[in-house]
């Protein structure tokens, strides 16, 4: 059941003067079990954020992020409409990703 | 001499202030699991089985009357319990749900109570439900019903229960939650027959639990209390719970229903 829902808000935040940015937050349904627990080690190993196809965020994770993990990001400019997308992939190879545009 | 008192008076000073600050910071540790909460997860697991044909009739729940129509949900959570007519009975979500299973789906009582409550790994279905259920009444004024002579005696019932001392240890659920400045570990407890105590209460709950990753549903929060009592626990669905549950919807009525909430 890794590879549970997904589920993502993506808006547009900030100001013209000030800047804006893209605020994301992204919800994974993942156990997130580490390896002192009987169910073994199981975490999501990599995540990736792109705008528009392009990738801006790279991020490893540990089994130290809880179970069902939230992420946000902001990232910098950005316009109403643009694709985010956000994948993960685990230490077992299972995968997930979801996809929105921005509010 | 002179300087240990000194400093005992120092530490007398702020102690309380200390409280404070350890109070704040859990309340900002409160808004940031509400900010990022699994919770909708849950809801799109409970939209799930609404909609999956189930049981012996093979069909699913979307045709469920939870009090304002056959297969409305948009607030229907926040005015529950009430009567029902076609049961006979007051009701609370769970057992409504549970009374759809049965007419709707031809599901036994047995069958579908065989898991109510779930852990981590494998959530159960009332679980599901009651979070996708809950949400669609965020925004909505809690108002339970309080006009129908079985409502008027769920209430009365409920409020007898939460204040009658039984059990091995002689406890009530007044025994914790019936005077100001209690607390277990670090959670205050509130006071539930106080309108401002319920309220925060009742608009938050089922919820989900950060400590253990699983959403806890209404009748498992009592069912919880009843077992740290020391009682045998209720049976699910029971007019004891049901009565309870009443009482503490009719002392919250008013607040604008935002759960699920997310909890310690």
């Amino acid at each position: 059941m890794a590879a549970g829902p997904m589920k993502m808000r993506a808006t547009l935040a900030g100001s013209n003067t000030a800047g804006v940015y893209t605020e994301v937050r992204v919800l994974m349904t993942h156990p997130m079990t580490t390896a002192q627990m009987k169910e073994g080690l199981h975490h999501i190993r990599n995540i990736v954020v792109k705008q528009n196809g392009k990738p801006v965020v790279e991020a490893e994770i540990s089994q130290a992020v809880s179970r069902n993990p939230v992420f946000s990001f902001r990232l910098k400019g950005g316009a109403k409409g643009d694709k985010i997308e956000v994948s993960w992939v685990d230490n077992k190879g299972e995968s997930n990703s979801i996809e929105t545009a921005v509010a | 001499m002179r300087f240990f008192a000194g400093l005992l008076c120092l530490v007398w000073i702020s102690l309380p202030a200390l409280s404070q600050d350890a109070k704040k910071e859990i309340q900002k540790y409160q808004q940031m699991i509400a900010e990022g909460s699994p919770v909708e997860l849950f809801e799109l697991g409970g939209e799930e089985l609404w909609k999956k044909p189930q049981g012996p009739n093979q069909v699913s729940l979307e045709k469920c009357d939870l009090g304002l129509g056959a297969g409305v949900l948009k607030g229907a959570y926040a005015r529950l319990p009430r009567y029902f007519k076609d049961a006979g009975r007051v009701m609370d979500l769970e057992t409504r749900l549970l009374h759809c299973m049965s007419t709707l789906q031809g599901r036994s009582v047995e069958e579908a109570t065989k898991r109510v409550f779930g852990n981590e790994n494998q959530p159960s279905e009332m679980e599901y439900l009651s979070a996708f259920i809950a949400a669609r009444s965020r925004g909505a004024k809690i108002a339970p019903g309080t006009s129908h002579p079985k409502e008027k005696e769920a209430y009365a019932l409920g409020k007898a229960l939460f204040f009658h001392r039984t059990g091995g240890w002689d406890m009530s659920c007044a025994s914790c939650h019936g005077e100001e400045g209690k607390r277990i570990r670090m959670q205050d407890l509130p006071v539930l027959h106080k309108p401002e105590h319920a309220r925060p209460v009742v608009a938050t709950w089922p919820a989900y639990r950060v400590s253990n990753s699983q959403f806890k549903t209404m009748q498992w929060r009592l069912n919880d209390c009843y077992r740290q009592m020391r009682y045998p626990e209720p049976n699910y669905a029971s007019d004891t719970t049901i009565a309870l549950t009443t009482f503490l919807a009719v002392t919250a009525a008013g607040e604008t229903y935002r759960g699920p909430g997310t909890k310690r």
